[in-house]
């Protein structure tokens, strides 16, 4: 699959703090791509850099294969984090302004402003003060000026803070369905349940540097500990215990089941493979449960964070 | 590309201030503010110069006597010599007279001279104590030239008056009063310059602090450059305050001619005068108004108004483009105070210096500094100008102007594209030192 975006060892410095330190991503045409990393990593850097905010220091960005220009502003949607409308401009006359420095002409600027309006059900809005609106109103109107120039790459950081559980619904149905429609992704936030839910890559930022990327499917294969949880019905739960933890390295899990059966998480480090120790189970007690450990993106994002420090 | 989008967003700055409210109050009210205060000024100090001061007099001296104390036309005097100087305080103060003028028993009329005084409730106006001192002087004086034997009749005789005609070298002649005017003339235009760049420069400021604080600013400059937004809102806002400018002109026109014909003056001559608004409240209210107008129209009109629009617009972009800077450096108004004063220090300095030395000694070395020094000279320059400044000058102080701003909009340019980013930093000078060099 082609890269709608590659940056290539792109350094930032403010004075003295080296912001971003050699960080090359790759964001696959049409997928959903977390930019993930704790707080002051430089993910916000970064997608102003992409967003022609800052200028790198050094590095190179490519976008849809060729280095980045001035008018590609007119293929990127950006809804930052810290966004905001001009409170005392009507929400019609602004979408129009805003649309236009997109690049969209006036006339297409409405037809398109008419369409998403009356999608979100917000066309009696139109010519209301922004101060008027709540932030969870607002909110929308900035979610629909950022991708009515249909851009090719949408940049969405913490997009669904601001919105109640019905209204964040309602935007990550229409991010998926910009998504279908052709549009790339990229999408910074905290919420690692999301991340989960929508993204099919990951990057992860930490202090400047870029510590992992790639498919989410392979990282979660990468940080796999290949450990499995079972559930065992015996009657002699200390004796069977005791008889598995002198063979690996045992723990306790917690799920739920419906008998009183011995609950483990058992490791896997000695070389032995899932087929061996079903093998190995199977011959002492009854398997009711048997599922392998995959990582969350939670766990991946703690683990490498603790890992580069 | 970049052109339409730099025009969008001067009309959206330009629309955003025109459609102010305070802007519209500001444009038509204040004109009307204007010419009530100068309305109100003239109708106080014509009624205080017709107001009639009584004062009365003690006089122990026996150098004067009764005539010597005639009423003039400010003056009733009131004579109490017959009585005590305690018992007559008493009355003055009773009676609720302007004042009691005591002048004790001396030998000689050198003592008098040192030993007058004036007693009085408030302390008394210049202008009364003043023209007392002349009524006293003058009587004195003429009883010390008969004591010197001086014949009092000759000496008016040789009384001459000197009026020195002033012209240049082409011939084209000149008064005091066109002095005057050119005075009124610089000065206006100097001092509309420093209230346009302090009030539309902070107008600049207030909207870019705006910017940050709504937090829109980011969304802007992922569609355009930091740059662009700058300019479009330095340019956007100029528009607004020439339209400003435009609607008080026409205003003032009205005005004009609606009072032109209250004083039954030429209206034809009074339309031409209509660029320079400043003066035409005087004009008005002179008594040769007709003279003054026609001398106005001598003066290279067009070629000033050419150099004020320019050096107006000069130092408006020199300043306001430090007002973004500012408004960028900081999250709210309070924060700017630190900022404030080496930007107003120099407007302030240009005015006052031009005040006092433009006046006395318009080509003198202070004022002609000052109008090349680029912080200064759009107004000290603008005040020199109507007294004929040599072509070169105005054009080095222009070209020292137009350097200077493009350095200051660059680095301005610097430190707003990293202050529009930056929040909850309490800035200072090293940090924005700093920020110029990211």
């Amino acid at each position: 699959m082609d890269n709608i975006l590659v940056t290539e060892n792109i350094v930032k410095d403010f004075g003295s703090f080296r912001a971003l330190n050699n960080v090359s991503i790759e964001v696959p045409e049409q997928s959903i791509f977390g930019l993930l990393g704790p707080n002051g990593a430089g993910k916000t850097t970064l997608i102003r850099i992409i967003n022609q905010i800052t200028l790198p220091d050094e590095g190179k960005i490519f976008f849809n294969g060729n280095a980045l220009q001035p008018n590609d502003v007119h293929f990127i949607g950006y809804l930052p984090e810290e966004r905001g409308l001009y409170k005392r401009m009507k929400v019609g006359e602004q979408s129009i302004y805003l649309a236009q420095l997109k690049g969209l002409s006036k006339n297409e600027a409405k037809k398109r402003l008419k369409y998403w309006f009356d999608k979100f059900e917000i066309g009696d809005w139109w010519n209301k003060k922004v101060e008027e609106l709540s932030k969870g109103m607002a909110q929308k109107v900035q979610f629909i000026v950022t991708v009515l120039h249909e851009p090719k790459l949408l940049i969405f950081d913490e997009p669904f803070s601001g919105f109640d559980p019905i209204n964040a619904n309602l935007i990550k149905d229409e991010i998926l369905r910009l998504r279908d429609k052709g549009s790339t992704i990229i999408f910074s936030t905290h919420r690692m349940e999301s991340v989960e839910e929508l993204c099919e890559y990951i990057a992860l930022i930490d202090r400047s540097n870029k510590i992992l990327d790639g498919k989410l499917v392979d990282i979660k294969k990468q940080f796999k500990t290949n450990s499995f949880e079972v559930g065992l019905v015996t009657d002699e739960k200390d004796k069977l215990l005791q008889e598995i933890s002198q063979k690996f390295s045992v723990s306790k899990a917690e799920f739920k089941s419906l008998e009183d059966d011995l609950k483990l998480r058992i490791n896997l480090s000695n070389g032995d493979t899932s087929t061996d120790l079903i093998k190995y189970l199977n011959k002492r007690a009854l398997i009711n449960h048997y599922v392998e450990v995959i990582p969350t993106a939670n766990d991946i994002f703690i683990q490498a964070v603790k890992q580069n420090s | 590309m970049i052109m339409n989008k730099l025009k969008l967003i001067i009309k959206r700055e330009f629309l955003a201030k025109v459609r102010n409210r305070s802007f519209i109050i500001m444009t038509f009210i204040s004109p009307l503010i204007m010419v009530g205060m100068i309305a109100l000024v003239v109708y106080l100090s014509k009624s205080s110069m017709e107001k009639i001061n009584v004062v009365a007099y003690v006089d122990n001296s026996k150098f004067f006597s009764k005539n010597d104390f005639k009423d003039s036309n400010t003056i009733h005097y009131i004579d109490l010599t017959e009585v005590d100087i305690s018992e007559a305080k008493q009355i003055v103060q009773e009676s609720n007279h302007d004042g009691l003028l005591f002048i004790p028993k001396k030998d000689s009329i050198e003592q008098i001279t040192e030993s007058i005084q004036f007693f009085s409730q408030e302390t008394p106006s210049m202008v009364l104590i003043s023209s007392l001192e002349n009524n006293l002087e003058n009587k004195l004086e003429k009883k010390k030239m008969l004591q010197l034997n001086i014949d009092l009749e000759k000496l008016e005789q040789s009384d001459l008056n000197v009026d020195i005609k002033l012209s240049n070298y082409s011939g084209e002649k000149s008064s005091k009063l066109v002095n005057g005017i050119k005075i009124a003339l610089g000065m206006g235009a100097g001092y509309i310059v420093m209230m346009f760049i302090i009030v539309y420069g902070a107008m600049v400021m207030r909207s870019v602090i705006e910017e940050k604080t709504s937090r829109i600013v980011e969304v802007i400059i992922s569609s355009v450059k930091p740059f662009q937004l700058m300019m479009g809102k330095v340019i956007g806002t100029a528009g607004a305050g020439l339209l400003q400018f435009f609607i008080w002109a026409v205003l003032m026109f009205l005005m004009l001619v609606a009072g032109s014909y209250f004083f039954g003056m030429d209206s034809m001559a009074s339309v031409q005068t209509a660029q320079i608004p400043t003066d035409q409240m005087e004009a008005v209210a002179t008594n040769d108004a007709q003279f003054a107008i026609n001398e106005i129209l001598k003066l290279p009109l067009f070629s000033m108004f050419i150099w004020f629009i320019l050096f107006f617009l000069g130092g408006y972009l020199l300043y306001s483009s430090i007002y973004a800077a500012i408004g960028s450096a900081v999250d709210n108004e309070t924060d700017t105070q630190q900022f404030m004063m080496p930007v107003i220090m120099p407007l302030m300095i240009g005015v006052y210096v031009g005040f006092a030395t433009v006046i006395n000694d318009p080509h003198g070395t202070v004022a002609t500094v000052f109008s090349m020094i680029p912080f200064t000279s759009p107004i000290v320059m603008l005040m020199r100008i109507p007294f004929g400044v040599p072509w070169w000058q105005i054009a080095l102080s222009l070209f020292l102007l137009i350097i200077t701003f493009l350095a200051v909009i660059w680095l301005a340019a610097k430190i707003y594209r990293v202050g529009i980013l930056m929040y909850g930093k309490k800035v200072n000078y090293k940090e924005l030192y700093k920020w110029m060099r990211y």
